[in-house]
């Protein structure tokens, strides 16, 4: 403590007492006590009237769920704080000579503001699964539509005894064919009224030159001959037809209204005639984000919403007390703004950038309430983390294993304890 | 430097910079706000609109917005009553955060007693003691004395949980008050307390608003302290809201629009103290 406060002409020990008593008395009640306490109780079985030792920390490493955490909670710190850090960093350097950068830090720095249960719920919200309901799906559906819309002809199959079978890519395929014929593919498993209106009533074609053909829906029913092509039956239009042989595609063709196609130039064979399964695609419906995979990546997207804000404001901070001498020397000695940033504004800057990427370190072995809001109840297990699962252990449903609790709090505390040394260092730099 | 300087493509970019740049940095915030305004637009569309569509189909069909859901959830007294617990909550930890930590750091700053610095330290170094540490213990302590479950004991833990982020913010404000200042009031025989209040208090306003935003935010946004601490009776809106997302799906309405009342508070917060709430989040960061 190098700086020197007192003592003052004034002020007592009694004094000093009387106004740090009710203070004191609350730390060590709700601080000290219960991390004395948690480190005992570490070490005790589920109820607490036996001592284990070390086993409730075995068992933190060995349990599956806890390890579920563990290794979680590794993605989380080795994932979420440095690309916030990243994106905090390019935010800041980027609104350094914007003119309306205050009102755009504000809105960046807002969600800090939110709960985190508001903010969870804003984004079940935005990862609802349901694209008419789900802001991510709606957005992912219309981007996908655009570039391969969705097939009306949703699962269609071949007619049995039709000449097509399923290939094993999904994709129906005829036994080889020669050229010079005319060749029927029936198709089913659709309702009529989601052909299209132009679907012109299906004739095979006479055979000719080249290769033809005709893709029909086959409907069922009393007056239906399985296979042939009936009386008020229709064409398939736009079906994308590909003809193979020897393993490659030679030529490919679009049905017309009539569900008819042809391929001119074609002689000999044999040919194999393929209806990609693209045609009969399910329309795609977005991406399961709350599943098991995603929702992990989905939960530290959410973080990244709420901490770019404040990773950026204090880098923003840091900016300010670069001299701006170094900064215009490396531009009139004709630097790009690119390597200004990398070799001038990066070094210059990264003792702030450590306290940024502690400090979200820190921030996210804690993340306990985003997890639990953001992830549904049958995926949160996939999501947990280690703060999580101190709770869900010591306090959740079917939990109630307050020694394996303390150990996970334990754990917790040890991890996020370099952190006192680089605060105290802080605090006492600070001073000095 | 190998790279040859002012590249036709540096130049490139160095033109375009700008528009491209602010261009960006519009649709970054467009992005950032989009979250919340779809809360906001679906808190105000009937449940049987936000089952079938999404909230941007009020751009086409502005008419189906309505404050129903808000009257409903006005009318509702167990959110009402967790919101109004929010407050109970939330204000008396705040005003005590600041009170029982402006008396410990100004000792802690200005009054001479041996182990001082110890003391400090070891107060400050208390700031990362996680709460999951105390959440058995305390539970256990708590239910001792009767309290569990009651506002009382979330405010004491609440305001025990702060006590080393003011110490440590409000002793670093007040470290910085000129001597000379506080000598020449005790020798106009100004008493202790007098000092304190009339004197440096007013004098750390900036640390004093930046903790009291913090604290107010902190405890009102907080759900883990609350999920262990609080019964019914005493479940602030956060845990309301929690034990609502259950049936996620068919009750957005009451979902979106409870969010969105318990998020008015901070927002306003956050709007009218800016400053004092972006100075109270980064020093108190490491919380």
């Amino acid at each position: 403590m190098t700086r020197p406060t007192g003592p003052l002409s004034g002020g007592s020990h009694r004094l000093a007492a009387l106004f740090l008593t009710p203070a004191l008395l609350l730390v060590v009640v709700f601080l000290v006590y219960p991390t004395a306490y948690s480190l005992v109780r570490s070490m005790f079985d589920a109820r607490g009237d036996e001592f284990v030792g070390v086993e409730n920390y075995v068992t933190a490493f060995t349990d599956d769920r806890t390890l579920v955490a563990l290794r979680n909670s590794v993605i989380w710190v080795l994932v979420a704080p440095s690309l916030v850090t990243t994106i905090g960093l390019v935010l800041a350097v980027v609104t350094e000579r914007i003119r309306w950068a205050t009102a755009f830090r504000l809105v960046m720095f807002m969600p800090l503001a939110i709960s985190l249960v508001a903010s969870g719920i804003i984004f079940r919200l935005v990862y609802e699964e349901d694209p008419d309901r789900g802001l991510v799906n709606a957005v992912a559906v219309s981007v996908h539509d655009v570039f391969s819309p969705a097939s009306p002809y949703q699962g269609a199959r071949p007619r049995e005894g039709g000449g097509l079978v399923v290939g094993p890519d999904g994709a129906l395929e005829t036994a080889p064919v020669g050229a010079q014929g005319a060749v029927g593919l029936p198709i089913t498993g659709f309702d009529p009224v989601e052909l299209p209106a132009q679907a012109a009533s299906a004739v095979l074609p006479e055979p000719g030159a080249g290769l033809r053909g005709l893709v029909w829906l086959d409907v069922g029913g009393t007056p239906d001959r399985t296979g042939e092509v009936d009386a008020g039956e229709r064409g398939v239009p736009g079906i994308a037809v590909e003809v193979w042989e020897a393993g490659r595609v030679v030529a490919t063709a679009t049905t017309g209204d009539d569900g008819r196609f042809t391929v001119p130039d074609l002689t000999g064979g044999p040919y194999t005639i393929r209806l990609a399964a693209a045609n009969f695609a399910e329309p795609f419906r977005g991406l399961t984000w709350l599943g098991p995979v995603l929702v992990t990546p989905v939960v530290i997207a959410a973080w990244l919403w709420i901490m770019t804000g404040f990773a950026m404001t204090l880098i923003v901070a840091g900016l300010a007390s670069i001299p701006r001498d170094a900064l215009e020397a490396a531009r009139v000695d004709g630097a790009t703004e690119w390597q200004v940033f990398r070799r001038v504004t990066v070094p210059l800057l990264s003792p702030v950038l450590l306290v940024v990427f502690v400090t979200l370190v820190i921030n996210v072995l804690k993340v306990f309430d985003l997890v639990f809001v953001i992830a549904p109840g049958s995926v949160q297990e996939e999501a947990n983390v280690l703060a999580l699962q101190v709770w869900q252990v010591s306090f959740g449903a079917g939990g109630g294993d307050q020694g394996l609790g303390s150990a996970l709090a334990v754990l917790l505390f040890l991890l996020v304890l370099p952190a006192v040394v680089f605060n105290i260092r802080r605090f006492r730099g600070d001073r000095s | 430097m190998t790279v040859p300087r002012r590249s036709v493509a540096a130049r490139v970019v160095a033109r375009l910079g700008g528009p491209v740049v602010r261009v960006g940095l519009v649709a970054v915030a467009l992005f950032w706000m989009l979250p919340v305004l779809g809360l906001l637009v679906a808190s105000l569309r009937p449940e049987a609109n936000n089952v079938r569509s999404g909230w941007w189909t009020v751009v086409t069909a502005p008419a189906q917005l309505t404050l129903a859901n808000y009257a409903g959830l006005l009318a509702d007294r167990t959110v009402m009553g967790s919101l109004w617990n929010t407050v109970l909550i939330a204000v008396p930890s705040t005003v005590l955060v600041v009170v029982v930590g402006a008396f410990a750091a100004y000792a802690l700053a200005w009054i001479e007693f041996p182990g001082r610095d110890v003391v400090t330290i070891g107060v400050v170094a208390l700031l990362v003691v996680p709460v999951q540490v105390a959440l058995v213990p305390v539970a256990k302590l708590l239910g001792g004395i009767g309290l569990y479950g009651s506002i009382p004991g979330l405010v004491a833990f609440h305001v025990a949980f702060g006590m080393p982020f003011a110490v440590f913010l409000l002793r670093n404000s007040f470290v910085g008050i000129p001597r000379d200042l506080l000598e020449a009031a005790r020798l106009d025989g100004g008493r202790e307390l007098r000092i304190f209040w009339r004197l440096v208090l007013p004098i750390s306003r900036p640390a004093v608003a930046a903790l009291a935003t913090f604290q107010f935010l902190w405890v009102w946004n907080d759900l883990l302290v609350a999920l262990v601490f609080a019964d019914e009776a005493s479940a602030p809106i956060t845990v309301a809201l929690r034990s609502q997302l259950r049936q996620f799906g068919s009750n957005v309405d009451v979902l979106a629009s409870g969010a969105f009342l318990s998020m008015i508070v901070p927002l306003v917060v956050f709007f009218a103290f800016q400053r004092a709430f972006v100075q109270g989040v980064l020093a108190g960061s490491t919380k």
